[in-house]
């Protein structure tokens, strides 16, 4: 047989569906998979292996008595472990949560399980998703299936690695700062941070409330079209999802000529092989009839730094509620009088979410909260008015995913500002709470190279539409040989 | 130095401010989840879901009707209501903080409270209210021993409270005198009551932190008061404590106390004393609630009568003095007893003179206290007039009784001690016994005439003593249990020592 591990989600739906081969037939092939690669790659950390069998003999049932099945059917999609499953662990990739096993599924979970995907287990991502590298797991780093003495990525990086390795077909991953397309531009796959709010966060463990969505990972642009029908949308369970983007439904309208800008700062500031690769990028959207222009932003510079001011904030807090005396990992309090108990259980996060805990409780003390938080929240909005402003005049804004390539393992881990750094063309987005998409752009020394496009608040079709029009005047390469 | 009478709080600079936490009982909900409102009499932890443990990933899901009858309590106490609302978290670690933060309001950077700036006239006094706020309860310790003991070898949660919708009410520090505490509470409490927002008899659903300074003293917390009837009480033993102190020249500090209910003292707290750093900011997962002008009307118009509006209905409708239109406000309960047995017999004077200078008599103000503080009986709402059997009926057909005559006021009252306790209706008791006024003057002469053959002495002492003819009808009185119409007894006495002459 085929190997169908290697086929788009898309693909495989269409096989399953036509009765090419069986949902059973493709799930055992994806599990062989992850046992021959994932050694290797070290993006799963949970398999569910007799849940994906289950469901898959359940479609296939479906499909054999002519049930009405799920557009998502028989679709291997893996989960980063800082999404709930019910009775599936949910650790964060921490020791914190090493026993976690939720009681309930994340919104975007259940609805994955509606259409009747097939969860085949949980992703490696940095302890509660703070990194770019997936160097700060309990469970160890991710390996970039190009070259894998090289990071994937992160903070999803075992979400980008699983499908360019294609241990799932798509993957879910949590976008704060740019931790979707970090490593989905590392690991030359598509990968999606939707617009705040029109993902429900429910079940979604919080590392900053205010900046983050779920977004789908894939190796198409239509595969990830395909996940964002069946997970976007309103839900009675998070209040901040917007109720008038109640069921997206884009279908794409080419021949629309785009109006597109560069933004010069982001480009010029990367790498030189990935600066030219944008402004080829520009000069293929020109020939393809857009109107593409260079243009400057003014608030990049203060970017990164509004960004950590308020995503440390919101996690010093949102961390806080880990005492382990509700849930956590085994550790008796028998002998602890409280405060003590509190103290040593803490002190089972990792040194990046330390860091993280201890300036974010600097920046919310009354004496700096003036001087940081709230100066943070006021460049955050003329941020967002400049890129209001921006949108009216271009459809997308385009610049590099990554200001620079996939590094080595170890390369940056010993300096928190460098790593830090590596943010700067994506946390803009996150800032902005506007959508924004990477797609492979190529490869230099064989490492890869992500476009990111961006748009207006809720214009995740005019994203598709652009990304969609490269993806398909370019051939670049989703499958490294492993 | 001056010298002061025991319980004298005329002491200079008096500065009393008052922190209430009203329970939104009348809620269906939590505050952010669909756990019941209600968690009196469930097993602990039974009242729990994800959402209110904190489980990592959950939301809040704001309840709009908490924010409504925020809304009411503001706008009863005569706050301005901003535009609109944001929640914020207050930071800090506790056992009975299932996120260790709190979910509350803040007024800085331009920012308030549902409700800022208000003020409420109690008597001919006013205090200011400096805001009102929309919280989550946190969850109940449960010490090994029972009470507050820190040598507890284990300490069990409840997380059934966690959650719970309160308004915090704080006032600026407007108070003297304890006593115009205890008013002002008492009317706080008829303004909740009659807003229907709180059912204040049900257990914990009231608390009020008091902060106290004598002048030239730092200002004093005192917290862990169990019921707002105590607060006086603590107030009352903090100044006396404060001024000892201020006499022998030994600083008041800055410091928190709490209340011991069973000794009646004010004590150390053994809360960390360090000055906390709540780090409040805006919570991100519940957007920004638009209130607006015309929210507040629409609130405004489904408001329910309040207390005062009560008692202008009850001077100007059932033509009430304003005394007794003021007791019966004051507790919700009574006036609404007072309106149902009206209704059932238009009497009103009659029915509130009753219900006002004769049931109130046999009500126990502390009964209501002493059902909270009992931790037997947790899921009773204690009523004004728990052990008694008595319901507006009753009080209704008692006043037809004695508009028709049947029966006169002190056999009323008779009847009155009986029926509190049996719970029977006023004509049952009267057919049972014999207490039907005799107005037979055939039967009266009969006891008239046993009297006088009996108090020969006193008859001819009548001459020169008009008290006589009380006595005697005193002795007819009592020959006759009371029965005999004291009129017609009085004349037939009055003409028979006239025949004497
Ligand atoms: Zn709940």
């Amino acid at each position: 047989m085929s190997k169908l591990y290697k086929l788009s989600a898309k693909e495989v739906n269409t096989g399953i569906r036509s009765g090419e081969f069986t949902a059973e037939e493709y799930i055992i092939q994806i599990l062989e998979r992850i046992d021959k690669v994932n050694p290797k790659v070290n993006a799963v950390i949970c398999i569910d292996r007799n849940g994906a069998l289950e469901k898959a003999r359940l479609v296939d049932r479906k499909i054999r008595e002519d049930e009405k099945i799920g557009p998502l059917a028989g679709i291997a999609i893996g989960i980063k472990d800082n999404i709930c499953t019910s009775g599936l662990k949910t650790t964060c990739a921490s020791k914190m949560l090493e026993e976690y096993v939720p009681p309930y599924d994340a919104t975007v979970v259940r609805r994955l399980k509606d259409d009747d995907a097939i969860i085949i287990g949980k992703l490696n991502l940095d302890e509660f998703a703070m990194g770019s590298s997936t160097e700060f797991s309990s469970f160890g780093p991710t390996s970039n299936p190009w070259n894998t003495d090289y990071v994937a990525g992160g903070s999803s990086g075992g979400s980008a690695a699983s499908v360019a390795a294609s241990e799932c077909s798509v993957s879910l991953g949590s976008d704060t700062g740019g931790s979707i397309r970090c490593p989905a531009s590392f690991c030359s796959v598509v990968g999606l941070k939707p617009t705040y709010g029109l993902v429900s966060r429910f079940g979604l463990i919080p590392y900053a409330n205010s900046l983050e969505q779920i977004g789908p990972i894939g190796k198409t642009v239509s595969d990830v079209v395909m996940i964002m029908k069946t997970i976007a949308g309103a839900d009675d369970n998070d209040q901040t999802v917007q109720v008038t983007y109640r069921t997206p439904d884009y279908t794409f309208s080419s021949n629309e000529k785009m109006r597109i800008g560069l933004v010069r700062e982001l480009t010029e500031g990367a790498e030189p092989e990935i600066s030219k690769r944008i402004y080829s990028a520009m000069d293929l959207f020109t020939n393809l009839d857009c109107k593409c222009e260079e243009i400057s932003m003014n608030y990049v510079d203060y970017a990164l730094a509004s960004y950590y001011t308020i995503a440390m904030a919101e996690a010093s807090s949102n961390l806080s509620r880990y005492d382990n005396i509700r849930y956590g990992f085994n550790f008796t309090p028998d002998g602890y009088e409280w405060n003590a108990y509190f103290a040593k259980v803490r002190s089972n996060f990792g040194d990046e979410v330390k860091r993280r805990i201890i300036v974010g409780t600097y920046v919310l003390s009354s004496a700096y909260y003036g001087k940081y938080y709230l100066k943070a929240q006021k460049i955050r909005t003329m941020l967002k008015q400049e890129l209001r402003s921006l949108f009216k005049k271009y459809d997308i804004l385009i610049a590099p995913t990554m200001p620079i390539l996939p590094f080595k393992f170890g390369e940056k881990i010993d300096d928190p500002i460098k790593m830090f750094m590596i943010d700067i063309d994506t946390v803009i987005a996150n800032l902005a709470g506007v959508p924004a998409i990477t797609v492979p752009a190529g490869f230099s020394n064989d490492l890869p190279i992500g476009l990111q496009i961006m748009a207006s608040e809720f214009q995740e079709q005019k994203l598709f539409n652009a990304a969609l029009l490269f993806e398909s005047n370019t051939n670049i390469n989703r499958s490294p040989e492993l | 130095m001056v010298l002061m009478k025991q319980g004298d709080n005329e002491y200079p600079g008096i500065k009393i401010g008052l922190e209430i936490h009203c329970q939104l009982t009348g809620l269906q909900s939590k505050l952010f989840c669909s756990c019941f409102c209600n968690y009196h009499g469930l097993e602990p932890n039974g009242n729990i879901c994800p959402i209110c443990c904190g489980l990592p990933g959950t939301l809040p899901l704001l309840n709009k009707t908490a924010v409504e009858s925020a809304c009411m309590v503001s706008l009863a106490l005569d706050c301005k209501i901003p535009d609109n609302i944001t929640f914020y978290r207050k930071n800090y670690f506790y056992p009975d903080l299932p996120k260790n933060f709190q979910l509350t309001q803040y007024n800085a950077y331009g920012i308030t409270s549902i409700g800022v700036g208000g003020s409420l006239k109690y008597g001919e006094k006013t205090s200011r209210i400096r805001r009102i706020q929309l919280e989550e309860d946190p969850g109940r310790l449960v010490y090994e021993s029972g009470g507050i003991d820190f040598s507890s070898s284990y300490t069990l949660i409840d997380y059934n409270r966690a959650g719970i919708s309160l308004v915090e009410i704080v006032t600026e520090p407007d108070f003297t005198d304890p006593k115009d505490v205890r008013v002002f509470l008492n009317k706080i409490t008829s303004i909740i009551e009659h807003l229907g927002v709180c059912n204040t008899k049900r257990q914990g659903s009231v608390r009020c932190d008091a902060n106290i300074s004598i002048q030239g003293g730092k200002r004093v917390e005192i917290k862990n008061v169990g019921s707002f009837k105590e607060v006086e009480k603590a107030l009352n033993y903090e100044i006396a404590r404060q001024k000892t102190m201020s006499m022998h020249d030994i600083k008041v500090l800055a410091e928190t106390r709490d209340w011991d209910d069973a000794r009646k003292v004010t004590k150390q707290s053994r809360a960390k004393e360090e000055e906390q750093d709540y780090r409040y900011f805006p919570e991100p997962d519940i957007p920004t609630i638009l209130l607006g002008e015309e929210y507040v009307s629409s609130i405004r118009k489904k408001m329910p009568e309040l207390p005062y509006e009560r008692k202008n209905r009850f001077i100007a409708y059932y033509e009430l003095s304003d005394h007794i239109s003021q007791v019966l406000i004051d507790n919700k309960e009574l006036a609404d007893f007072f309106e149902s047995a009206v209704k059932i017999y238009s009497s009103p004077k009659e029915i509130a003179n009753w219900i006002v200078t004769e049931l109130l008599r046999y009500t126990d103000d502390d009964i209501t206290e002493a059902k909270i503080d009992s931790s037997s009986i947790p899921n009773q709402s204690s009523s004004l007039f728990a052990g008694l059997k008595i319901d507006p009926n009753q009080i209704a057909e008692l006043a037809i009784l004695i508009d028709r005559n049947t029966i006169n006021r002190n056999t009323a009252k008779i009847i009155l001690t009986q029926i509190i306790k049996t719970g029977e209706m006023p004509s049952q008791v009267l057919a049972r016994t014999d207490v039907l006024k005799i107005e037979d003057k055939i039967i009266i002469s009969e006891a008239v005439e046993s009297v006088f053959k009996a108090e020969k002495s006193a008859i001819r002492d009548a001459k020169n003593n008009p008290n006589v003819a009380n006595f005697l009808l005193g002795k007819v009185m009592k020959l006759t249990k009371g029965r005999a119409d004291p009129k017609i007894t009085l004349n037939l006495i009055k003409t028979k020592l006239d025949g004497l002459d």
